[in-house]
């Protein structure tokens, strides 16, 4: 901490990756049946043998600069977790290796081993020494603790009268009193209120500053984007991605929302006179897309085969937000009546628009309807695609049509 | 800051690389327990001093007054009561040890946490509570009239080999809990074996010749019969004498470290697996 700045620029060239991961594999056995007793265990002497093997880290290298931000994500289940956890020392890697240098304080979750029986006083002893600082060193800090946590007149209050704000605020506090180079957070920043979450990156980032390495695993691609200098993307267990966070960000949002889902069953009676072969959006450039931005054109493709003689259909795609509200519906029935195909057309639909939804999430569907002489729906599949919108603001409302101000007066 | 700047990676293990972070998480998590045992309830530390002083009670009654077992032993109520005490420590360390590791489930799959600082915490904990019982002891002993002695020392070595004894169940029986969940009900009823096996109420010499040697290979017994030798009544007989040669107490001096080696060996296997386990 008696360094000055430029023998601390200097160490922070010629040190070593905080962290090294080099192929390392992490499995757990499921077994078909779980035989967690002797008797059991007795009674089928060979059978625990069968399981399958679960893949969560699966030849995953990547290395950390000493003092960078790198951010880590992953759908559910994609291993992120796990991985945090053996770089944090409580899981122990299957294979390949694992090097960090520094003291590590893993910010797993806040206020481990935090009893509601004892005194605020108590706890924080507790949990600093479990945390990796001597007795000494606990009792010496305890003020600066109490300070950050703003808890002054609670603590000889027992636990179990905090509210759970309060007591987040008190491990938070505990855990960055831990002189740590090598920190990992996971996700314990989605608790919380925004006050206090705002506290709590304005602490990484001093941190940081001070020459700490910060790695982050999270699901919330405005924090990657904000504070990571670099980030890392897991998907089934394997490092697909690494790079700027604003590349990873979009890489997720496509992996996320991209898939193509599942047919609906009650579909299934239709599709006899005509069918829907693909859909999909177009950007601006002319590429397929599957995140917009906000006022950009685009332009919906949609390719019909017909398989009986059809007059006059309509073909359009169904915007639903996450709620399931169809807030957009783009149709060739506003441009008049197409024609009559026969059994064995295919053709591309082009519909372009300016796309000014608010930013979300929306699925696609696209039916094909006719008239005659009722509107009758002769093809739909529901939610074959999905497209993210990417804004700047948001409005709250379901669309933001771009407006001009005038002020008079 | 004193810390080590650069610390490299190391699996979970049992102890760890840093030794006294080690004892400063034992040390916590043992008063941490005891302080809530101790302030939780109202009566707070008579409830430990209660259970064995109800135990002796009660085998007290039964075996004086109505079996009328305790006549021929000299001062058989304080060796009750010593014995009690010495047991319950071996008995409330181990059946509370086995199911140490998945009660603080938490600590262990959210920190980073040299595993066998929470079955020692138990020990430790247990130790507590004999010193302070070894004071109810030591009143009863003064009390019935027993000269304090110079071999009252002995006390010490045959207390740290009781915790190496129990440590070492300890060690074993949690890691295997956490594979084997019924470790827990087959220990309950082998502790009330041991108990009954065990010269708890009864003293080693009373048995037959022929069943006394070999009842002294428990090291409970020989620990138990060289307490009443030292403690209680120095007429009576030595672990060595009761086992028929000083080069006997071998057995169970082997029995205390064999016990201990394989928990220790069993424990650090387990330790880096214990997370995933649970």
């Amino acid at each position: 901490m008696t360094d000055t700045p430029s023998q601390r620029a200097h160490t922070l060239r010629q040190a070593p990756p905080a962290v090294v991961v080099e192929g390392a594999r992490k499995a757990f056995r499921l077994p078909h049946q779980r035989y967690s007793t002797l008797k059991e265990r007795a009674l089928h002497p060979f059978a625990a043998s069968t399981y399958d093997t679960l893949r969560v880290i699966d030849d995953v290298s990547f290395q950390v600069q000493t003092g960078e931000f790198f951010g880590v994500v992953g759908r559910n289940g994609s291993g992120k977790s796990t991985l945090l956890k053996c770089l944090a020392g409580i899981y122990a890697v299957d294979d390949g290796r694992v090097d960090i240098h520094g003291r590590v304080s893993p910010f797993i979750e806040l206020g481990v081993g935090f009893n509601p029986d004892l005194t605020a006083r108590d706890n924080v002893l507790i949990n600093a020494i479990m945390l990796g600082l001597s007795r000494k060193e606990a009792r010496r800090r305890f003020d600066a603790i109490i300070d950050f946590a703003e808890l002054h007149d609670f603590i000889d209050l027992k636990l179990k009268n905090y509210s759970s704000g309060m007591s987040v605020r008190l491990g938070f506090s505990v855990a960055i009193q831990v002189d740590a180079e090598v920190i990992l957070i996971d996700e314990v920043l989605a608790v919380g209120d925004a006050a206090f979450q705002r506290k709590c990156f304005d602490e990484f980032e001093r941190m940081r500053a001070e020459g700490s390495t910060i790695l982050f695993v999270t699901h919330d691609m405005g924090a990657v984007e904000r504070f990571c200098d670099r980030a890392m993307l897991i998907e089934k267990g394997q490092l697909t991605d690494i790079g700027a966070p604003d590349e990873i960000s979009r890489r997720y949002s496509e992996v996320n929302f991209g898939h193509v889902s599942a047919p609906d069953p009650r579909d299934e009676q239709m599709g006899v006179q005509a069918r829907v072969r693909s859909l999909w959006l177009e950007g601006p450039s002319g590429d397929r897309a599957v995140a917009l931005q906000q006022g950009e054109r685009c332009r919906a493709h949609i390719d019909v085969e017909f398989l009986d003689t059809v007059a006059h259909p309509a073909i359009s795609v169904a915007f639903r937000n996450e709620v399931r509200h169809t807030i957009f519906l783009a149709s060739t029935m506003t441009h008049g009546p197409l024609g009559i195909f026969h059994a064995g057309d295919r053709i591309s639909v082009h519909l372009s628009f300016e796309n000014w939804l608010a930013p979300s999430r929306y699925s696609l569907t696209p039916v094909i309807t006719v008239w005659d002489p009722d509107e009758r729906v002769i093809d739909k599949k529901s939610d074959i695609a999905s497209v993210i919108v990417e804004g700047a603001v948001v409005t709250g409302g379901v669309v933001d049509m771009p407006t001009e101000l005038e002020i008079d007066g | 800051m004193s810390a080590p700047t650069v610390t490299s990676y190391s699996e979970p293990s049992a102890i760890g690389g840093d030794v006294r972070r080690f004892v400063a998480l034992t040390v916590t998590l043992a008063v941490t327990d005891f302080k809530l045992r101790f302030f939780g309830s109202a009566l707070g530390y008579v409830w430990t001093l209660m259970r064995p002083l109800l135990l002796f009670s009660v085998l007290y009654f039964v075996f004086t007054e109505v079996v009328r077992f305790g006549a021929e032993v000299e001062h058989y109520p304080v060796y009750l009561l010593a014995s009690i005490v010495l047991f319950t420590f071996f008995s409330e360390t181990t059946s509370r040890g086995v199911t140490s590791l998945v009660e603080r489930e938490n600590l262990l799959r959210k920190v980073r946490f040299p595993r066998l600082a929470i079955p020692l915490a138990v020990a430790l904990h247990a130790l507590f509570n004999l010193c302070l019982n070894l004071i109810v002891v030591f009143v009863f002993v003064l009390a019935s009239g027993i000269e304090p002695r110079l071999s009252w020392l002995e006390l010490v070595p045959l207390i740290a080999l009781l915790v190496m004894l129990s440590t070492g169940v300890t060690m074993l029986l949690s890691a295997l809990y956490v594979r084997y969940r019924d470790m827990q009900p087959i220990w309950e009823v082998a502790l009330q074996m041991l108990f009954y096996a065990s010269p708890v109420i009864y003293v080693v010499a009373t048995l037959p010749d022929n069943i006394e040697r070999e009842a002294m290979a428990s090291p409970i017994a020989a620990i138990l019969t060289q307490m009443r030798h030292a403690l209680i009544d120095p007429s009576a007989p030595t672990a060595a004498e009761a086992i028929g040669g000083g080069a006997r107490l071998l057995i169970p001096l082997f029995v205390v470290v064999g016990l201990f080696v394989l928990g220790a060996w069993v424990f650090s296997r387990e330790a880096p697996r214990i997370a995933e386990h649970l």
